[in-house]
């Protein structure tokens, strides 16, 4: 009930933000928390429902928003509206690799292939210069147009990250409380009793992988389009962790968990700003995962509606079928 | 009709099953019984895609089952419960036996996306469906309780639910009787029965000889791997050799 | 030829340390079956110890590695008692969470402590290489091949010769066991981490000198390690002796033949390709320590 009053203060006040958000600052603060939002729910959706972690996500952020950025600028100068599925397209597709890939690999090892793989992809983009201009990155990426309007200002662009959130949730939403849902969760708790009734566990691991990967290739197309600018830097590592930390403390395996994450991490570092330097909020991005692990295991979500909803997890974090390791 | 023919399971140089051979008419109950580590559970595992066999062939309904998944095994009716308590720790009863439907739904990814008529038609058939299966069972009054926090007999009783939710032909049970009280194995039997009695086939892997012989219209006995007797109740309890693999090792029959 | 020698030289140098770095890494994942993704955070540790030894109080150069090594061990023994002991029997996922938040707090705290500018690491060797034949060899690297080398037979050494040693192999080939026989469980998990901990450290005081220190040098080196590790099959420490040296050539002829961009890269690769077609490591019948 609270949370649906919650929900309904937060709708309004997100609709409404323009107008009361005086400090243009503060509204670009927001438009980032929007793009995270979309980032933590993808994370959210391997993570949260398969139990498989990604440690490689800002991969398929970078390849959302290089080929976005690429699709836009000369030559090709395509829409944003064509670029953005294009983008979902081209990560989805890195998804699938990495689904197909690691579908005999668990815990531990899918960890250090994501991660490799993002390694991987990193070192394309700053080394490829024909295509990605290496290190110095794609300066005067367009922005988006509706018609004969230039999605240029804050206020403007606001409103598109907040379809596209919104957009996202319903996403996760829909996909979860659905049979195919039920399939997710149902391999991650107990992977042969969810064969011996006919569920394909690598069909619906590489789908997960596939929507995971699609959704933050969306989030790097809006990130690209908003900053107008595209550098190796979006592969770097302190975005996965951002993104990690958003859904383990939000609360995993939840939809509101990266929600609340996403807009945790997001202002909370905005509002230390003043209080101490960027360096110090990374070292407290440390300390918070391992608080977590220790004293809030199930994320704040979780922990604050209670018992309400079955636990995803039990005990330890997140459930692998044989702790870490190959599967025979 | 499930048909084994000369099927062979070996690992790392021990032979599991050494080429076993025995036939399942439809719509019978039938029992494998043998001592511990004659090879029942690894025959199981071999006919249901969990474990690849050396050798031999596998033929249900016409179709072969050797070298296939688990899930596509399931997908041609044949379904197992496990030999150790098997159930979706963390979901309902209620969802437990959801997702046991997952084969009766069709969603696909785009339509559950758009939330079609169809797709929500076939969720609300699905949870009819899975409290008629909780009726069948007699667990209704279960329906929302987690089903680890079930006491043991009906978290056993969850398993089968969730066995039968997947709609099987061919239901192979591994100790579905393991650590319950009487009543409960009671409540088991006529529950078998009414499995039968819908036209399933059941293969049960059991140690209770009372329930076994009580229950099965063939009883296959195996052995170190190797089928030593097949037939009907009667014949395998006076079965010298039977007898003799039972007295060698630490349970004997009834 | 002479170019391919010179490149197979400075493979060896790189193998080395990536073989301490592995040698640490698969007791403590191949072993203790921690997912240790703070390992490379040793690394840069040994190494900004052995730049604040030789920078700022003027120690001699042997001192200053010694003064890692042991750096590393008591943060390492500190770590597992802190935060590891009261972990142990949790989800191996779980623990994996905390290495990795153990893996952000300390890269930032070096950041912190010594800026984001890269250190120069002083040494005290002459610059002029050495000729053998149609190679050469910096002094430094030279040492650092031979130190490495060293310590790799003294890890030997106590893994197989000691009864440290042999304790250790007991307590994770069947703790009940080795309970049973006296054998302290929990310091030996602390004395196993400190000690994979402090190779990782004198791993980083030893190339620390040859390239730069900067605070982010330990996320390519825990990589590696794990790359190291996985190739030479876990809790293997032949293989992880191999894996390194291995690794450290092919990456050299990869800088040297294909493009020096994508070096790095190796490692990722090999991660790749091992894990999906020999996951048990390429040295395959990999029997674990004892």
């Amino acid at each position: 009930m609270i949370a649906r009053v919650l929900a309904a203060l937060g709708a309004v006040a997100a609709v409404t933000a323009p107008l009361w958000v005086a400090n243009p600052y503060h509204l670009h603060v927001l438009i980032m928390a929007g793009i995270f939002t979309i980032l933590a729910l993808s994370l959210n959706l391997l993570l949260g429902y398969t139990g498989q972690l990604s440690l490689g996500h800002a991969a398929f952020f970078g390849i959302g928003a290089y080929t976005s950025a690429l699709l836009t600028m000369p030559p090709l100068e395509w829409s944003f509206w064509v670029a953005l599925p294009a983008a979902a397209l081209a990560a989805g597709l890195a998804g699938w690799a990495i689904g197909r890939l690691a579908l005999k690999l668990r815990g531990a090892y899918f960890v250090l292939v994501t991660i490799s793989f993002a390694g991987v992809i990193s070192l394309v983009s700053v080394n490829w210069m024909e295509l990605t201009n290496g290190p110095l990155g794609i300066p005067g990426v367009p922005a988006p147009s509706v018609g004969p309007w230039t999605l240029r200002t804050k206020t403007a662009y606001w409103y598109l990250v907040l379809a596209m959130a919104v957009l996202a949730y319903l996403v996760c939403r829909r996909l979860v409380y659905s049979r195919l849902g039920r399939a997710l969760v149902a391999l991650r708790e107990n992977e042969p009793l969810a064969e011996s009734v006919g569920i394909d566990g690598t069909h619906y691991l590489v789908l997960a992988a596939v929507v995971s990967a699609a959704m933050a290739g969306v989030g790097g197309s809006l990130y690209a389009h908003y900053t107008r600018f595209v550098s190796p830097e979006v592969f770097l590592f302190s975005y996965t962790v951002t993104m990690v930390i958003m859904v383990i403390a939000g609360g995993q395996g939840t939809l509101a968990g990266p929600v609340v994450g996403a807009l945790l991490f997001t202002a909370l570092p905005e509002a230390l700003r003043e209080a101490m330097a960027w360096q110090w909020q990374l070292l407290a991005y440390g300390v918070v995962l391992i608080v977590c692990v220790f004293f809030l295991p199930r994320g704040i979500v979780p922990t604050v509606t209670g018992a309400a909803r079955p636990a995803w997890t039990e005990g330890g974090l997140f459930k692998t079928r044989r702790g870490s390791g190959s599967r025979e | 009709m499930l048909q084994v023919s000369d099927l062979r399971v070996e690992f790392g140089g021990v032979v599991a099953l050494a080429g076993i051979s025995f036939s399942v008419q439809p719509g019978t109950i039938t029992s494998v019984i043998g001592p511990n580590g004659a090879g029942k559970t690894t025959a199981f595992n071999a006919i249901t895609g969990y474990l690849r066999p050396s050798r031999g062939r596998i033929v249900w309904e016409g179709e072969s089952l050797g070298g296939r998944r688990p899930c596509d095994i399931a997908r041609r009716g044949v379904v197992r419960t496990f030999q150790r308590t098997s159930v979706f720790p963390a979901l309902s009863v209620f969802d437990n036996v959801r997702t046991g439907l997952h084969l009766r739904g069709a969603a696909g990814f785009w339509p559950v996306l758009a939330r079609t008529a169809r797709v929500r038609l076939e969720e609300a058939r699905l949870a009819a469906a899975a409290d008629e299966v909780l009726a069948f069972i007699g667990l209704a009054h279960r329906r929302d309780a987690r089903a680890d926090a079930l006491p043991y007999g009906e978290q056993r009783l969850v398993e089968l639910a969730v066995a039968i939710a997947a709609r099987p032909r061919l239901l192979l049970l591994d100790e579905p009787a393991a650590g319950m009280t009487g009543g409960e194995k009671d409540r088991l039997v006529a529950l078998i029965r009414k499995i039968r009695d819908d036209d399933v086939t059941v293969l049960i892997v059991e140690h209770d000889m009372r329930l076994v012989m009580g229950l099965s219209e063939t009883v296959i006995v195996l052995n170190h791997g190797r089928v030593i007797a097949e037939g009907v109740p009667a014949e395998i309890r006076a079965h010298p050799e039977v007898v003799r693999a039972y007295l060698g090792s630490a349970d004997a029959p009834a | 030829m002479e170019q391919l020698l010179q490149h197979l030289v400075n493979g060896l140098v790189l193998g080395g340390t990536y073989a301490l770095l592995g040698i640490g890494l698969t007791l403590i994942f191949g072993l203790m079956s921690v997912v240790n993704f703070a390992h490379g955070e040793f690394y840069t540790l040994g190494a900004y110890a052995a730049f604040a030894a030789l920078a700022l109080a003027g120690l001699p150069f042997f001192l200053a590695l010694l003064a890692a090594i042991a750096v590393g061990a008591l943060l390492g023994a500190l770590t597992e008692r802190a935060l590891l002991r009261p972990l142990r029997g949790h989800s191996i996922d779980t623990i994996m969470l905390v290495m990795i938040g153990v893996w952000i707090a300390m890269q930032n705290a070096e950041l912190l402590a010594w800026g984001g500018v890269a250190r120069s690491i002083p040494h005290p060797f002459p610059t002029a290489p050495f000729t053998l034949g149609p190679l050469n060899i910096a002094p430094l690297r030279l040492f650092v091949v031979v130190t490495a080398a060293a310590l790799i037979a003294l890890a030997w050494l106590l893994i197989q010769k000691t009864r440290l040693g042999t304790a250790m192999r007991a307590t994770f080939q069947d703790r009940d066991t080795a309970a049973l026989m006296g054998v302290s469980i929990g310091r030996i998990h602390t004395i196993t981490f400190a000690f994979g901990s402090a190779l990782a450290a004198a791993a980083g005081a030893l190339l620390g000198p040859v390239f730069l220190a900067y605070p982010s040098m330990g996320d390519l080196a825990s990589l590696k390690a794990f790359s190291v590790v996985i190739l030479g099959g876990l809790g293997n420490l032949a293989g992880a002796t191999l894996g390194g040296l291995l690794l450290g050539i092919a990456e050299e002829l990869g800088a040297g033949y294909v493009s020096s961009g994508y070096r790095d890269a190796v490692g990722f690769v090999a991660i790749i390709l091992v894990l999906l077609f020999r996951p048990a490591g390429l040295f395959a019948r990999a029997e674990r320590i004892g």
